[in-house]
């Protein structure tokens, strides 16, 4: 569905999510690499678990939050992607604690 | 514009003016509720949502059981006032935990749950001192930092916002009406009753209380009283939204029935400002993430600062005035937790007239200066 507009020649890297290997180019945001690698669902909500995905990219709407290296509720589209970064899903509220 | 009249005007719209509206409506009084507005500093907006007896009234027996007078009518008052109202103040009497991070913290804690013990009486008080072990049980995600802490089973917790909220549409379903932007500016007396001078108006009752928080210092010598009360600012913070871990409310820490936790407890004499500023901010962050180190992984979404209404000695005043009958002050730090006495058994004393004997001590005489003079 989403295309990159330009080649670049800007370095690759490669980053998990959900346990699966993806490619990045550097200066991409976690959203945006995502859906270029065709991923739609992001999150589910906390309160009907329905699925959403990122919507606005500017911070805004927190459609698209997502789990980063153990932190939850993280902006995709507010975050760039590092090497060997470990993104999942945000599924519901955030669990922290022992629950 | 004609005067209005009612049984009772309640001078200010927070927690502890809807309170008393509510609870004199539900018997039904006649009562106008004059607020500030949005202008006012309604601490009742800042307020943590602790219904806490543990720790209150160390040094005076009477607001101690005042307070614990409170959180036993707290179920009902609770209950009633979603039944009538279908909006629930979220309230739930789980226990609450004061935890300790130092051997000096719980030393103090300690000499505390002891003094307190002994003005309820060990039967009836309840809390006691925990260790670690002991608290780590109850509370998922301790962290290695608390060393010990106070426990009560009459502690819990409310939502300041949604019982303001509720107060207010349960005092409207009953005789009670509400003004929005009227200030006092004068209170005079009227035949037998008083009539209120306001920027909405001009409005006549038989009795008038003044629960205006800070503004009570101004408005109290209009009636032969005094309200010698002063911002104590508090700062709180509060993260984004998680599934519920926390099974009952700490002091500085707690959860929400929506899922955010607040975290809280600073104490500054600042005057008026009500600005959240980062050096106490991050005191309070710190606290809260050596007591649950999960907190580091949620954001703060917003912080906010507020004025408790203070009295000399922290204790509250409830008062009667002697030259003018039917005039009644009331201050306090405590809208949450007072809020079922307020409503439920302070509103029918306001309601004939007349506080029962046992809140002389809260009387305001109390700040006045003695004259002391050696015997030659």
């Amino acid at each position: 569905m989403f295309k990159r507009i330009a080649t670049s020649r800007k370095a690759r890297l490669s980053f998990d999510f959900e346990g699966h290997r993806l490619e990045a180019e550097d200066g991409d945001t976690v959203a945006a690499a995502l859906l270029l690698a065709g991923e739609r669902v992001l999150r589910s909500t906390a309160v009907s678990a329905s699925e959403r995905g990122p919507f606005c990219l500017m911070g805004v709407c927190f459609e698209c939050l997502v789990e980063i290296d153990g932190i939850p509720n993280r902006q995709a589209c507010m975050v760039k992607v590092l090497p060997g970064m470990r993104v999942r899903r945000q599924r519901g509220a955030a669990r922290v604690g022992s629950t | 514009m004609a005067v209005q009249h009612a049984d009772t005007i309640v001078v200010g719209g927070g927690l502890v003016g809807a309170a008393i509206s509510y609870g004199l409506a539900k018997i039904g009084q006649g009562v106008i509720v004059l607020d500030e507005g949005d202008v006012a500093f309604r601490a009742s907006r800042g307020n943590f949502g602790l219904v806490w007896v543990q720790s209150k009234g160390d040094g005076m027996s009477e607001y101690a059981r005042w307070t614990r007078r409170s959180a036993d009518l707290w179920p009902e008052f609770a209950g009633e006032l979603a039944g009538e109202t279908g909006v629930s103040p979220h309230y739930y009497k789980a226990g609450g935990v004061h935890t300790c991070l130092s051997e000096e913290e719980l030393q103090a804690r300690t000499n505390l749950i002891e003094r307190m013990r002994q003005v309820h009486g060990p039967e009836r008080y309840e809390a006691r001192v925990l260790d670690r072990r002991e608290l780590a049980e109850m509370l998922p995600g301790l962290g290695e930092a608390v060393i010990g802490g106070s426990w009560s089973p009459h502690d819990g917790h409310a939502s300041p916002l949604h019982l303001l909220r509720a107060l207010h549409a349960g005092l409207l379903q009953g005789r009670g009406r509400y003004h929005a932007d009227a200030r006092v500016t004068a209170i005079a007396r009227d035949g037998s009753g008083y009539r209120v001078t306001t920027a909405a108006g001009v409005f006549a009752a038989e009795r008038v209380v003044l629960a205006a928080g800070l503004a009570n210092r101004a408005l109290a010598p209009m009636v032969g009283l005094s309200a010698p009360v002063s911002p104590l600012k508090g700062q709180i913070l509060v993260t984004e939204r998680a599934a519920t871990v926390l099974p009952m409310p700490t002091a500085f820490v707690r959860q929400t029935e929506e899922g955010t936790f607040l975290m809280g407890d600073s104490y500054e004499d600042s005057g008026f400002d009500t600005a959240s500023r980062p050096n106490v901010m991050a005191e309070i962050a710190r606290r809260a993430a050596r007591t649950f180190p999960f907190l580091r992984k949620l954001q703060v979404v917003r912080a906010w600062a507020a004025l408790r209404v203070m009295s000399g000695d922290g204790f509250p005043i409830y008062e009667q005035s002697r030259t003018h009958p039917g005039a009644f002050v009331v201050n306090c730090h405590s809208g949450v937790t007072l809020a079922g006495a307020h409503a439920l058994a302070l509103a029918p004393m306001i309601a004939r007239g007349r506080l029962d004997e046992e809140f002389a001590a809260f009387s305001a005489g109390r700040f006045d200066v003695q004259a002391h003079r050696d015997v030659a």
